[in-house]
């Protein structure tokens, strides 16, 4: 199962980016755990400056907008 | 080339609801009506096209320009970029925990995150278009003054001391560093990524912005309709020393950012308001929010959070003084 972490202060974006990602995953199948990582150090770790972005086991494929369903779709592949 | 608002104004209020231009209602209706349409129109397109020619600037590309340069020159370069980078407010703390760790000292970072939500260049161009260039340089100066002189002063008082232990060691590691490599080689936009990304932001920032608009202009329709000529000069005009600090008092807890104030200040100005006061009120109205301040908790100390706080309410005071002072010969 992927780790997904959604970096974010717990704005508007970064939540639907988190539902964005959950609703993607469910509909091409694959398993997801989905978290929203609020904390500012741990986003200073990621070298994140731009929320939300969005952390893929530890790698950092996205930052600064809500993800396209397309983006997403080759994420999960 | 306004002069289409007036007249969709005048169709709409006298015409379609055959209200009487002599009435208050009519006369605020009307003011209403055409400060709306026109601030909508004027957002949509300027929206779109500034986005279009800046869609390659971020908080990434600028924190790698600042990092290591001279304090003297960093104070008014991040300033300068503090007014024209966009970024969602959201993201404050990651964009100065960013800065931090690159090293960049705490005041530089500060002149950028304090400039930026007093000026914007969709601000800008409000402001150009109805309170014209002069008003418009004045309160550009003003604005990246206050971010540049704020942020020595707290480089001044070392506050850095005053950052949360996470944060101020992040510093540390960056300033021993030395100079970042640039995190992303610059790239070129096509015009189809470009038109892409403005749409977004024009949609983005207008569903964030309409409301305010709203939400100003009828404020000012309501002192230009119902507050009587000449009652806000006569109450709180020059005379009176204890107008600048009460306007920033009040403007302190009340929150809008800088597309939404500017309708109010031009009502403010037309209704006879002192330059100065009506600076310092929208100044304090945009830079300081109770939400923004508690976001900073995480990374600061509250001794920092009361200074900076202390710091915005003097400035946007001594700012409201020295423009009524000066407004004679301006």
């Amino acid at each position: 199962m992927k780790q997904i972490k959604v970096l974010g202060s717990g704005c508007s974006k970064c939540i639907k980016t988190a539902d964005i990602i959950a609703k993607v995953a469910a509909d091409i199948g694959v398993e997801v755990n989905v978290i929203k990582e609020t904390d500012p150090e741990a986003i200073m770790n990621h070298g994140v400056m731009s929320t939300p972005a969005v952390v893929i086991d530890d790698t950092v494929v996205h930052s600064g907008s809500i993800p396209s369903q397309d983006a997403i779709r080759s994420w999960l592949a | 080339m306004f002069e289409i608002f007036t007249y969709l104004a005048d169709w709409l209020v006298y015409g379609l609801l055959s209200l009487s231009p002599e009435t208050k209602l009519g006369d605020a209706l009307h003011f209403f009506v055409e400060d709306v349409s026109k601030i909508y129109v004027l957002l949509v397109v300027m929206i779109y096209l500034i986005a279009l020619a800046r869609a390659s600037l971020d908080v990434e590309r600028v924190r790698d320009f600042l990092a290591g340069r001279h304090r003297g020159v960093g104070y008014l370069l991040g300033s300068g970029f503090g007014a024209i980078t966009p970024f969602c407010s959201c993201s404050s703390i990651p964009v100065f925990l960013g800065f931090t760790s690159a090293g960049i000292p705490v005041g530089i970072t500060m002149a950028f995150l304090l400039t930026s939500p007093l000026i914007n260049e969709v601000a800008v161009l409000l402001l150009l278009s109805l309170l014209g260039w002069k008003f418009t340089l004045l309160y550009v100066v003003v604005g990246m003054s206050v971010g540049i002189l704020g942020g020595i002063f707290l480089d001044q008082i070392r506050a850095e001391r005053w950052l949360q232990s996470f944060a101020r060691k992040a510093l540390e590691r960056g300033q021993q560093g030395g100079p970042l490599t640039p995190s992303s080689a610059p790239r070129q936009l096509s015009f189809a990524e470009r038109h892409s990304f403005a749409r977004s932001e024009t949609a983005d920032i207008f569903g964030r912005v309409w409301k305010w608009v709203i939400i100003g202009v009828g404020l000012g329709a309501a002192l230009h309709g119902f507050v009587p000529d000449g009652w806000i000069e006569a109450h709180l005009g020059n005379g009176q020393w204890w107008s600048v600090p009460a306007a920033v008092g009040l403007g302190i807890p009340l929150y809008s950012n800088a597309t939404g104030v500017i309708p109010v200040m031009e009502s403010l100005i037309q209704n006879g308001l002192p330059i100065g006061t009506t600076l310092a009120f929208c100044m304090s109205t945009v830079a300081a929010s109770f939400p923004e301040f508690i976001l900073l908790k995480q990374v600061m100390q509250w001794r920092l959070l009361v200074t900076l706080f202390a710091l915005l309410l003097t400035a946007f005071t001594l700012v409201g003084w020295i423009f009524n002072l000066l407004t004679p010969f301006i």
